[in-house]
């Protein structure tokens, strides 16, 4: 593994020929986080009232569903990808396989659980 | 994990000697120095010596100079060309990193803190050890490279325009005050690059004669030798010589996502 000299111990395992697709992602996401996150402000406030049944109603539109589908999956992404750098920042050794393992499983289901929830109000009965 | 706190034997001990002016001298100056001996055992101290300001040159290297010639010769740091070419001196001063002979005593006040540049190991006093920076310029290939021929008596030639993209690059003097400002070298300097090498590793992305680009941006190409640098810009703030190393990142990134499409 060419531990044994300093030039060794910096050519490592290599490069991992990976990084850029995960850099652009996150930006791809941060930009879309702006827009949807900008309507949905918007939208809660232009809200008649934000009780159960106008928000229900208002989420029951496909022009407000589909955004709330979009944002929901973007800021899940765009969370797994930023919490990533973290753990590959302070995290060493085998503990961030682990860490990696955790994340990816909350930001999943819980990125699930609220396309779920926008599904079931958009989709159920009325 | 990352670490937050120094090990034992690297807390700085309340041992400090004090070296005090002498007398008559007028215009005193306080410098609190680092001092760390491989030999002795002890743990770190700082040391504060008293200069007359009257009686030394206007900046941090000549005060250096002056304790280590004139009241401490145990003083350990480097130094080669006093005028901010070589890159020896390069130490943190007063908090930040940069250059002790092209730093002005005047711009300081009160006590000046020395301290050896941060999170590298120490060798003495305010000597680091470069071993582990080096090895990653060398791992860099930090030298021009064809696929064609060398042309045979002639030079490799490069218009104007082609040699103005390396100002701003070719003045880096790998002094390390940029990398050992950076919170990503400090936690993941075992395989980030840093601000310094990844400066350098862009000055040949940018060279127009150098045929390696692609090979060059393979190496680079990892979570951990490049996307580390999370712009936090440290770097361009304390370079002594006013370069941009994060600007240098940035382009690089910039390239990586013109190749990815």
């Amino acid at each position: 593994m060419g531990a044994g000299t300093d030039l060794g111990r910096v050519r490592g395992l290599g490069a991992a020929k990976d990084g850029v697709h995960h850099w652009w992602l996150q930006r791809v996401t941060a930009v879309a986080n702006i827009v949807l996150m900008l309507w949905f402000i918007y939208s809660l406030v232009a809200l008649p009232s934000l009780d159960y049944s106008s928000v229900t109603a208002w989420l029951r539109q496909p022009v407000a569903a589909v955004p709330m589908l979009l944002l929901i999956v973007s800021v899940f992404w765009h969370f797994r990808l930023g919490v990533q750098v973290f753990i590959e920042d302070y995290v060493h050794g085998r503990l961030r396989i682990l860490a990696m393992l955790a994340l990816n499983f909350y930001a999943l289901a819980g990125g699930a659980a609220a396309v779920f929830a926008v599904l079931k109000i958009a989709l159920g009965a009325a | 994990m990352a670490e937050f706190s120094l090990p034992a034997n690297s807390k700085i001990s309340s041992a400090g000697k004090r070296y005090p002016a002498p007398a008559g001298a007028k215009n005193v100056r306080a410098f609190k120095i680092y001092r760390w001996n491989p030999d002795d055992g002890a743990n770190p101290r700082y040391d504060t010596y008293e200069i007359d300001l009257d009686e030394t040159g206007p900046m941090v290297l000549d005060a250096l100079i002056k304790i280590k010639s004139q009241v401490d010769s145990t003083l350990t740091f480097r130094r080669s060309c006093r005028e901010g070419i070589c890159g020896s001196c390069s130490m943190n001063i007063d908090g930040t990193n940069t250059l002790a002979c092209t730093k002005a005593i005047a711009d300081m006040d009160g006590e000046v803190r020395i301290l050896p540049l941060p999170h590298m190991e120490v060798i003495k006093d305010l000597v680091p050890d470069f071993k582990h920076f080096y090895a990653q310029y060398a791992s860099i290939k930090p030298w021009l490279q064809t696929v064609t021929p060398n042309p045979s008596g002639e030079e490799r030639i490069q218009s104007v325009e082609d040699r103005g993209k390396l100002d701003g690059l070719y003045e880096c003097i790998l002094c390390a005050c940029c990398s050992t400002a950076c919170p990503s070298y400090w936690w993941n300097s075992d395989k980030f690059l840093g601000p310094a090498i990844l400066l350098q590793a862009y000055r040949w992305l940018a060279d127009s004669r150098d045929e390696m680009t692609g090979e060059r941006l393979d190496a680079l190409e990892d979570p951990f030798r490049l996307y580390r640098c999370h712009t936090i810009m440290n770097c361009s703030n304390v370079c002594p010589k006013g370069l941009n190393p994060a600007k240098a990142i940035a382009e690089i990134k910039i390239m990586m996502l013109e190749r990815a499409g």
